[in-house]
């Protein structure tokens, strides 16, 4: 027993993978993958802003797509890759990586509560639609709340790191077709 | 006596110091706070709007399985808090705020009892088995009820449930200019009640440490010094016994400047049971039951001359402030502000006002980014709009004629402007609307019945309030000043301490630019600390737009003091007067020898290592402390808006199809800083004007308890905002910065609200509360059939 479980609680072992590291963890049925990510792992740079799947602060990645983490189970997200801000950095350097620079270029986040959930849904979606439009990402983005920016700077700063990815894929192409 | 000019920091927009770590998910909030042994705090609360309660039976919560403890009023013996105006009665009645309920609940979801648990789960399990019995009592939902003649009272020393009511001018001979005036409109404005909403909901985690014989409290607050003075009077501590550690902080907008009875819970259970504890809000508690802010109604009536110039402003303003006042402003912070300031940006010869406070069974009150001044901006707009109307004038050239113009310029309300740039922003505006041919394109959208309209709302905005203005409120609290201390170590590096706290402001960033060009020194080598209140004597924190204004400028002074010292250093190595040295880059150079140099490293060197060098008339040690306070009215920062709105008729939405921004905040530290928040208090502006609010039932239940039921706006209805900026600096901050940080705010709902007038104008429709739902814009538009008319 620990101090996330209680006397009577029925608790499991579960298996996460979280940014291609494997945890495992013991814990109660009830709790959520955002508690579990935060308090067990101490993973703390996945946010809960709600804990009713609106504000979007605690949006992850599982396989690759945007999710609450609010809204599921840590027992859930067994067998799934979990990927959390905290993987976007350089693991050696620290060094940021193209969607977070972007983010500072363009003054995308003020307090910064907000931020890892819209980098996370930001990385999931350009990765499905690397093609998409500034139109196409501000309705994306209108899927979670920031309350200081009011969302120009977020869309710029994605749409930015987007046409930034088009044309370094589109040289690197150019650059293979001259070999 | 810094670097040359085009080194110099301040006015770039600089990358901020801040974002590495928010960007990785190294910030560290209050939540992510973790300490050893800790125990996790949740609070049984009120579920009627108004009673006597009766009975509070926790004994079946203390046999939750992990449920450590439940603590009531009686059990916790707290002192209560009380927030004081050095008014007569008449004027003020003051009234306690306990920290739990005692044998009175006066809004649903009042504080009750605290569990405290193993982990949060449990101490939610714990609440459950809670049972608390109430005597119900009427509750007071409304002004209307509040202010009857009979109405039962919400606390039994204010009646008529009035807090304040306070005349504060009243022009000899105002009557009679209303009377003979050629032009006189009125306005009915209401304004829904808001919830600030930071993303982060309130939080605490408390401890007792026995080394210090103190306790820690972390915990998100715009005001650390405030809180550490209540929690020590509540607790019975000498102050020093109680330090206040702001960790990063997700937001407050003057929800968290006020402090709050879960804090101060929080560390009385810590101290009960010897183990940290910490409380983490929930969402629904924040939107509930937390600190709301903006319900407010004018009746006001403009006079005007025949050619449109103002001749005089009488207005009523209620406030409704819920259940209690808020420490320290009291629920004075509403009534008082709007009737210091309407008059605003116009040249209003005669001026009378009745401010009120009234207390209802509803969550209380905080200051919301703004606090008044979205409220009287629309108020006094929607006059000039309306006598535009009437007399047949352009909307912006009824402005023109009326906007103050000569600086400084003192008001009928005895306050003196310092220069800014009205006319200047006004017709800038109009220009940036016109030329993106807006007044073309809605003529034709008329001539083919869509409803497009273009308002605008002129505005000033007082900041850098120093303890001058904020005693004139007699507050018995008066804020005011702020305190730096820049200090210098062996290796050169400079740390700043303030007594503001930066949440989202990117004071980090700004205070470091600062202090770098004051220095002559390289950004990476400055940082700043703040929001502890073991590092720095006192502070008044973060609201207001005070931290650059004054804060900035505290930190100028002292980073100039350590400037100083760092010159005489070196000119007594020298042996020549200070004033022949300068700093330049790190270090200190000789005017008339540019070759000559000491750095900043062996200055400091010096200064602690080998001080027996130094002259008898230099302390050992490179530190400065520094206070500034503001001496006269404040700092006006100004703006216009101009926005253009298209109604949609099936739907009534409003969607917003352009915003324009001129603003002047004098010096911008850093203009992308200054743009952030204008476009962020913009858009908590549209959200006050067409979505957010939160309404009560006729038992006093709260509409809103998530965000299924209160509507924050997402990037899909925020536009993009144009902003021009203009540059007034101002004369006596060190900097020359006004404060920026509420003006988006102020301005967006008069405009948007004047724009949906102009888009109604055809209709003959004329709206003047917000929110403007989609069913007030659809009725608008919907022309009634004889039959459907009343």
């Amino acid at each position: 027993m620990n101090d996330t479980t209680g006397p009577g609680d029925d608790v499991q072992l579960i298996t996460l993978d979280v940014n291609g590291t494997s945890h495992e963890v013991i814990t109660a049925p009830r709790r959520t993958l955002v508690d579990v990510l935060r308090h067990d792992l101490r993973l703390t740079g996945t946010h809960v802003g709600c804990e009713h799947g609106i504000c979007g602060a605690c949006t992850v990645l599982v396989d690759g797509l945007p999710v609450r983490a609010c809204l599921m189970f840590a027992a859930q997200a067994e067998g799934a890759r979990i990927t959390t801000v905290e993987s976007l950095a350089d693991p050696a350097t620290g060094e940021l990586g193209d969607l977070q620079r972007a983010f500072t270029a363009h003054h995308g986040l003020q307090c910064g509560f907000c931020t890892p959930g819209f980098l996370m849904l930001a990385q999931g979606f350009l990765a499905e639609r690397p093609e998409a439009t500034k139109e196409d990402i501000r309705e994306v983005v209108a899927a979670n709340l920031c309350r200081c920016t009011g969302y120009q700077t977020i869309v710029e700063a994605i749409d930015a790191c987007a046409t930034a990815r088009r044309s370094q894929r589109a040289t690197g192409a150019e650059e293979e077709s001259c070999n | 006596m810094t670097s040359a000019k085009d080194d110099r920091l301040v006015g770039r927009s600089v990358a901020r110091r801040e974002d590495p770590r928010l960007l990785s998910g190294r910030g560290r909030f209050v939540d992510d706070i973790e300490l050893p042994g800790m125990l996790h705090a949740q609070f049984v609360r009120s579920t009627v709007a108004h009673g006597t309660i009766t009975e509070i039976d926790l004994s079946r919560v203390r046999q939750v399985p992990g449920v450590l403890a439940a603590f009531t009023a009686a059990d916790l013996e707290l002192g209560d808090i009380t927030a004081q105006l050095g008014r007569p009665l008449s004027e003020f009645v003051p009234t306690a705020m306990p920290i739990l309920a005692r044998d009175r609940v006066r809004y649903v979801g009042e504080p009750v009892a605290v569990v405290v648990a193993r982990d949060p789960y449990l101490a939610e399990d714990g609440l459950e088995a809670a049972r608390v019995t109430y005597a119900p009592l009427p509750p007071i939902t409304c002004e209307e009820q509040a202010l009857a003649p009979d109405a039962p009272r919400v606390h039994a020393e204010a009646a008529r449930n009035t807090l304040v009511d306070v005349g504060l001018f009243a022009t000899e001979g105002i009557d009679e200019i209303f009377d003979r005036a050629p032009c006189v409109v009125h306005v009915d404005v209401r304004t829904g009640r808001q919830n600030a909403l930071p993303l982060e909901t309130r939080g605490a985690v408390a401890r007792w440490d026995d080394r210090e014989e103190q306790l820690v409290l972390h915990t998100c607050t715009q005001t650390p010094h405030q809180v550490r003075t209540v929690a020590a009077r509540c607790l019975r501590l000498d102050e020093r016994a109680v330090r206040v550690i702001v960790p990063d902080m997700g937001g407050g907008f003057g929800l968290k400047c006020v402090v709050g009875r879960e804090e101060i819970a929080t560390a009385a259970a810590a101290l009960r049971l010897g183990r940290p504890v910490k409380w983490i809000e929930d969402r629904k508690d924040a939107l509930s039951a937390s600190f709301l802010a903006r319900e407010q109604h004018y009746t006001a009536r403009a006079a005007f001359d025949a050619d449109g110039r103002i001749l005089g402003l009488d207005a009523d303003v209620v406030c409704d402030m819920g259940a209690y006042s808020c420490y320290p402003f009291t629920a004075g912070i509403e009534p008082l502000m709007a009737s210091a300031e309407m008059p605003g940006v116009y040249k209003v010869p005669a001026y009378r006002v009745r401010g009120r406070a009234i207390t209802t069974n509803k969550a209380p009150t905080a200051p919301y980014r703004g606090v008044s001044r979205p409220q009287y901006v629309m108020a006094v707009e929607r006059l000039m709009e309306r006598a535009a109307r009437e007399l047949r004038l352009d909307p912006v050239e009824i402005r023109r004629r009326n906007v103050i113009t000569d600086f400084p310029y003192t008001g009928v309300n005895n306050i003196t402007y310092d220069p800014g740039s009205y006319l200047e922003s006004l017709d800038l505006c109009e220009r940036a609307v016109r030329e993106a041919g807006w007044y073309d394109r809605q003529a034709a959208a008329r001539a083919e019945g869509r409803h497009i309209g273009i308002g605008y709302s002129c505005f000033s905005e007082r900041t850098g309030y120093g303890s001058a203005a904020f005693a004139q409120r007699k507050m018995e609290v008066v804020p005011g000043f702020d305190l730096a201390e820049v200090r210098m170590d062996t290796s050169g590096a400079v740390t700043a301490t303030t007594g503001t706290i930066s949440h989202g402001q990117s004071h980090e960033t700004t205070m470091a630019q600062i202090v770098a060009d004051t220095l002559g020194l390289d950004i990476a080598k400055v940082k700043l600390h703040q929001g502890d209140t073991d590092r720095i004597t006192y502070g008044w924190g973060t609201f207001a737009s005070r931290s650059i204004a004054v804060g900035g400028s505290a930190v100028r002074l002292a980073a100039g003091k350590l400037g100083d010292k760092l010159r005489a250093i070196a000119a007594a190595e020298w042996g020549i007067p200070p004033e022949e040295t300068e700093l330049d880059r790190g270090r200190v150079r000789r005017r008339d020898d540019p070759d000559a140099a000491l750095t900043y490293e062996h200055l400091a060197d010096t200064a602690y290592l080998t001080s027996h060098l130094l002259p008898k008339d230099i302390d050992p040690g490179l530190t400065a402390t520094a206070v500034f306070d503001v001496h006269n009215d404040g700092t006006f920062s100004n703006a216009t808006h101009g926005v253009v709105v298209e109604l949609h008729e099936g739907t009534g939405q409003v969607e917003i199809l352009a915003y324009f921004c001129v603003e002047d905040c004098g010096v911008a530290v850093n203009p992308q800083v200054v743009e952030g928040q204008c476009r962020g208090g913009i858009a908590q502006g549209i959200s006050g004007a067409l979505f957010e609010q939160i309404t009560y039932d006729a038992q006093g239940e709260p509409s809103a308890t998530s965000f299924m039921d209160y509507k924050v706006p997402t990037a899909q209805e925020i536009p993009e905002v144009v902003i021009h900026h203009l540059e007034t600096p101002c004369a006596f901050t060190a900097t020359g910065a006004k404060g920026a940080g509420e003006g988006g705010t102020i301005g967006a709902p008069a405009a948007v609200l004047n724009a949906v007038n102009d888009a109604l104008r055809p209709t003959g429709v004329e709206l003047d509360h917000t929110p403007i739902t989609p069913e007030t814009v659809h009725r608008a538009l919907t022309p009634r059939t004889p039959e459907q008319t009343p």
